[in-house]
């Protein structure tokens, strides 16, 4: 094991211990993982594999499918310029092709310092300030050129690093999980939830049955 | 899985028509048992449905009118009405049809899987014809190799998730996913992670496309130059049904067949690959004489009155038992019948046997309960004392794996070393061997040592008595003399008189051998030597007078100059008896050393005289599996050279000495066991080569009720090579085993025959506790890609052959001071010597080495010495 900083093996060991089946914690530790490196490297995923008993192939199956979890290297800002309806009418596609040139990258590309990726994104929910992008899934809109213009820059001079995250970090409140209710007292629940509707019904009958 | 007719059934409307089905089925099962075939892709009857595809799509009227519904995904309820055929049916397979070809290359004309496609098949049936999409395909790099002898073409892949399901759920090793989503969605490993999975060719077997290729078939032929039998696998003792095709008499390609009760139409690579082995230029094809320290070849006249020359003066030197016979494991019933009254009945020695000290007694095996495969499935719990499963019968760890998953039988393993049946295991006990004794008497009692196992088996649900408990016993450390596992097992079979045994020793027809004789003191039909039955001695002219030896005694005795011939049938004492350095100064000492080999290999180039013999596919007769069960092996190829069929060369020898076996076919060979032995009572060729017998029987067949269970309906997108050879190949190719002959489904008898339990010895056999200064335990375990001839020979498989290994756990290293990688010299008690890799592996135990068998003997040392009953050696620096 090396992949993980200690501190974050730590947390990696309490989410796989949060699950009756270890699995469950692969989505959450791919986030871990992503936060702590920006992308899921091959490494990262061989780990995870191994802090779950499973194959590094269906880590990959899994982080391969979500397009919030990315097994290449992306920039450390990742801009993605929304296109879908609302964004579109606003302006969407000029903005990409603006915010294309002044990156100098088409999308899907990194830029030459490592410092931006850009990204064609579908409707990210923003669409009262369309025409809108988000870096790192952080908002921002509704961006003329000259908006655009300034956002990067300030990306640049690193005058974002409060509203920014790194990229990788999706969320950056982490809380407690709550107290795990023993699985007695869920089945007991759920027993105490049929019992009680079968009464019902029996009762319900009753008064039809009562009726005829 | 049971016909029983009292089972309620339901009933459903098919296109009008009213079938019967069972609750819980499918629809496209019970429409396809109705004779009404679905189309399908992602549908296969041995996996869990996923309901990907949705070519299966049929109308089911619901409380809306009729919908289209997944046939595959649906099961059936009583009232249910079906429409397989309709315009929105229709409308729905172009649909499905047409969007899937989207993406797929035009590449029939050179993928190997033309001419048995599900794909083209059901293109043409049920296909729209044509095409709208005018875009540019998706494009993948083709085809890439995912590990060494499967090749994947993503751009055919229809994404059915076949492949990557039986990797999960079947096999355990998840080595392929889908990676992506949508149209990038694609199958691959992970970088550096290769599908090395031993059951990978499966996965070939069952993809509906040509994405999946396996090397040794790639580009090899068509279904129509093809010709197919079925048969049955003898590289190990599961006997998984196979059918063996060939093209211009060659073998091409093994396909796994449906066998409810042996392999569910799963094989293990091993098993698949290995027939190129049959092909191999390293065979023996004439009678080969040493002269002068070199062969030469001679013709079989004067082959075979040289044997008869030596054979008689040994004969008339006094002793018949120094004439001895190893026969290995290639044989079939047929041969080792034959063999057994060559060396019985003509020449009256003894000295038989048919394991290499890597077996157990056959005495033993033949008095313990036998259990069958699928009881063991379907045992209420499971006790393991055995070698790894999966390294030595693959496919039967795939079925214990299925019935242990699926929470049906809990499983108990105990033994030295871990192994994959561990992960599978609710208790995992390591014992030594004074702790066997005990552990066997106290198996079932809370109050004993390991009250972990009691309390497991007590929850499963078995009885005290051992009832609903299945063992699994074969050689779970090949350093322990196998008495330690043999007295475990009559212990336990003393304590638990109702628990039953499999026995998994790994030597492809040991049970053959067993049930015929081919062990010192038996005859067929387990019967020991003094109570030859009526009928043998009408059949027999001779009976040995007194018990021979087995192969330890035989090699010793060899060694002591005591033994005058030797006959190697099919055995290679050099390569595979465990101890080596004493098969290999023995056999130097025999007067006249006689191999009947088909290849060259290491005991047959030291042989005095060598004679050809027909390899497998070559010849027809029957092999019993693990469970007893009479399977036949059928002939596809002609044999190579002037190679003929062992039990020919018996015959031969028998008639240079003067007397006549009496067989003129195989068939006579297997008629004539049926009368002499009880255990084989009613076996016949015609019986088992009947359209039904997929199969084959256990034995005994109780005298009452023939048991032959109906071939299950062929599914030809299952196994997509299998029924297009049938309906396209070559005339030969079309067996009877399509046309369903149902004579009889009836039970099957698995009890040993009651005669069989005398003998049950009293000895308790010796364990001494041995505590020697430096030195340690040792665990010696073969993989399945350990060593032998078939391996060298098979030029997909011989590549994987795995080297010996030195591993011991990392305090053992620590106390030592090595590091994984050093170079160590292992060293045995009697002073032998062999130079290993280390290995630090904390699966073993402290003060435990673990020896893989390895590819090669070394010269001058065995791990494992006869005669010593728990072997132990000494790691030093090299
Ligand atoms: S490779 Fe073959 S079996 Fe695997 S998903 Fe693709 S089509 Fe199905
Ligand atoms: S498990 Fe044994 S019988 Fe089955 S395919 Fe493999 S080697 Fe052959
Ligand atoms: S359309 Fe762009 S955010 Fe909704
Ligand atoms: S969805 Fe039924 S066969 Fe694929």
């Amino acid at each position: 094991m090396s992949f993980f900083t200690p501190e974050n093996l730590g947390k990696a060991q309490v989410l796989v211990g949060l699950y009756p089946d270890k699995r469950s914690a692969l989505i959450p530790l791919c986030h871990l993982a992503q936060g702590q490196h920006g992308h899921l490297s091959n490494e990262a995923m061989v780990e995870i594999a191994e802090l779950l008993g499973i194959q590094p192939a269906e880590v990959m199956g899994t982080a391969s499918f979500y397009d919030m979890l990315h097994t290449e290297e992306v920039g450390k800002y990742l801009v993605g310029v929304c296109t879908n309806v609302a964004c579109m009418l606003g302006g969407g596609l000029e903005l990409l092709e603006h915010a294309s040139d002044v990156l100098g990258i088409p999308p899907g590309a990194t830029t030459d310092d490592g410092m931006f990726t850009l990204e064609e994104v579908e409707c990210v929910a923003h669409c009262d300030k369309a025409p809108c992008a988000q870096v790192n899934y952080r908002y921002f809109g509704p961006l003329a050129d000259s908006d655009f213009d300034r956002l990067v820059d300030d990306l640049r001079s690193d005058r974002l690093s409060e509203t920014v995250p790194p990229h990788g970090v999706l969320s950056r409140v982490f809380r407690d999980a709550p107290a795990m209710v023993p699985l007695e007292i869920i089945h007991q629940e759920r027993r105490d939830m049929d019992e009680a509707k079968k009464a019902r019904l029996a009762a319900q009958n009753q008064d039809a049955g009562g009726k005829q | 899985m049971s016909t029983d007719v009292s089972q309620n059934l339901i009933t459903i409307s098919v296109d009008g028509k009213e079938i019967k089905a069972v609750p819980g089925e499918l629809v496209i099962e019970a429409a396809e048992k109705a004779g009404v075939f679905i189309p399908r892709f992602c549908y296969h009857n041995r996996l869990p449905q996923v309901g990907m595809c949705r070519m299966c799509l049929v109308e089911v009227k619901g409380p809306r009118g009729f919908a289209l519904q997944p046939s595959c995904y649906l099961p059936v309820s009583d009232g249910m009405e079906v429409i397989t055929e309709s315009d929105k049916v229709k409308k729905a397979q172009d649909g499905v049809l047409e969007l899937l070809l989207i993406n797929h290359p035009l590449d029939c004309p050179t993928c190997d899987k033309g001419g048995e496609c599900p794909l083209q098949d059901q293109t043409l049936t049920y296909g729209p014809g044509e095409s709208r999409f005018a875009e540019e395909k998706r494009h993948w790099e083709k085809p890439i190799a995912i590990s060494d002898l499967v090749f994947l073409d993503r751009e055919r892949c229809i994404q059915c998730d076949r492949c990557t399901r039986f990797a999960d759920v079947i096999a355990g090793d998840a080595l392929i996913e889908f990676i992506g989503r949508g149209d990038h969605t694609e199958i691959n490993v992970f970088p550096d992670r290769p599908f090395s999975s031993y059951f990978s060719g499966n996965t070939v077997q069952i993809c509906p496309v040509g994405a999946l290729t396996a090397s040794p078939y790639r580009f090899k032929a068509r279904p129509w130059d093809l010709s197919q039998v079925e048969s049955s696998c003898t590289t190990c003792s599961m006997g998984c049904r196979i059918m063996v095709q060939s093209s211009q008499n060659e073998l091409t390609r093994y396909l796994g067949l449906d066998s409810d009760s042996i392999n569910h139409g799963w094989l293990c690579d091993k098993g698949r690959f290995g027939f190129e082995a049959v092909n191999s230029s390293d065979r023996v094809t004439v009678p080969l004489i040493r002269k002068n320290g070199s062969f030469t070849e001679t013709t079989w006249a004067s082959a075979l009155s040289l044997i008869a020359s030596k054979v008689s003066s040994a004969k008339a030197a006094g002793d018949p038992n120094r004439i001895g016979f190893l026969l290995g494991s290639r044989l079939t019933n047929e041969d080792i019948y034959a063999w057994v009254k060559l060396a019985k009945g003509v020449v009256a020695s003894d000295s038989v046997d048919c394991q290499l000290g890597d077996g157990l007694s056959g005495k033993v095996i033949s008095v313990l309960p036998r259990a069958t495969i699928n009881q063991a499935a379907s045992a209420k719990a499971i006790l393991a004392f055995t070698g790894d499963i999966r390294e030595e019968i693959p496919v039967l760890f795939l079925r214990l794996r299925e019935a242990i998953k699926s929470g049906k039988t809990k499983l108990a393993t105990i033994g030295t070393h871990a192994s994959s049946l561990d992960q599978l295991s609710d208790v995992s006990v390591k014992v030594s061997p004074d702790q066997l004794q005990l552990l066997a008497r106290e198996l079932m009692q809370e109050s004993s040592k390991f009250p972990d196992i009691a309390s497991l088996f007590t929850t499963q649900g078995v009885a005290s008595d051992g009832d609903g408990l299945v063992v699994l016993l074969g050689r779970e450390n090949l350093a322990w003399d196998r008495s330690v596992a043999e007295a475990f097992a009559v212990e336990l079979s003393r304590a638990l008189p109702k628990a039953k045994f499999l026995i998994t020793i790994r030597s492809s027809n040991f049970a053959g051998g067993v049930d015929l004789g081919a062990v010192p003191g038996l005859l067929p039909g387990r019967t020991p030597i003094e109570d030859a039955s009526l009928k043998l001695r009408q059949k027999w002219v001779n009976l040995p007078g007194r018990a021979g030896y087995g192969a330890a005694e035989m090699l010793k005795s060899a060694l002591r100059g005591e033994v005058d011939v030797l006959f190697l049938v099919g055995s290679d004492p050099r390569q595979d008896y465990v101890d080596s350095v004493l098969a290999n100064s023995a056999l130097d000492q025999v007067g006249f050393v006689v191999s009947v080999d088909t290849y060259l290999s290491q005991s047959s180039s030291m042989a005095d005289l060598i004679l050809p013999a027909s390899s497998f596919a070559e010849k027809s007769g029957t092999t019993t599996n693990l469970e007893g069960r009479v399977l036949t092996l059928n002939q596809k190829v002609t044999p190579r050279g002037l190679s003929r069929p062992d039990w020919t060369i018996a015959s031969e020898i028998a008639l240079e000495l003067g007397e006549d076996l009496g067989f003129t076919s195989a068939a006579d060979v297997l008629d004539e066991i049926a009368e002499v032995s009880p255990l084989h009572w009613g076996l016949s060729w015609h019986r088992l080569t009947r359209s039904a017998a997929l199969e084959g029987v256990v034995i005994p067949i109780s005298p009452t009720s023939l048991s032959i269970r109906p071939n299950a309906m062929l599914d030809q997108v299952s196994t997509p090579g299998i029924a297009s050879v049938w309906n396209q190949g070559l005339a030969s190719s079309k067996t009877s085993f399509l046309e369903n002959d149902s004579e009889g489904d009836i039970e099957q008898v698995a009890e040993a025959p009651s005669q069989a339990t005398r003998g049950l010895g009293e000895s308790i056999w010796p364990l001494a506790p041995i505590q020697l200064l430096g030195f340690m335990n040792l665990v010696y375990t073969p993989k399945l890609y350990s060593h032998g001839e078939h391996l060298k020979n098979s030029p997909h498989l011989s590549h994987l052959a795995v080297e010996a290994k030195c591993r011991i756990s990392g305090r053992t290293a620590n106390d030592l001071g090595f590091e994984t990688g050093d170079s160590v010299r292992v060293a045995d008690k009697a002073g032998g010597e062999g130079l290993f890799e280390l290995e630090i592996d904390d699966s073993v135990r402290d003060g435990t080495v673990e020896l893989t068998r390895g590819s090669f003997a070394i010269s001058g040392f065995s791990p494992v010495r006869i005669g010593e009953t728990v072997n132990y050696v000494k790691v030093e620096r090299a």
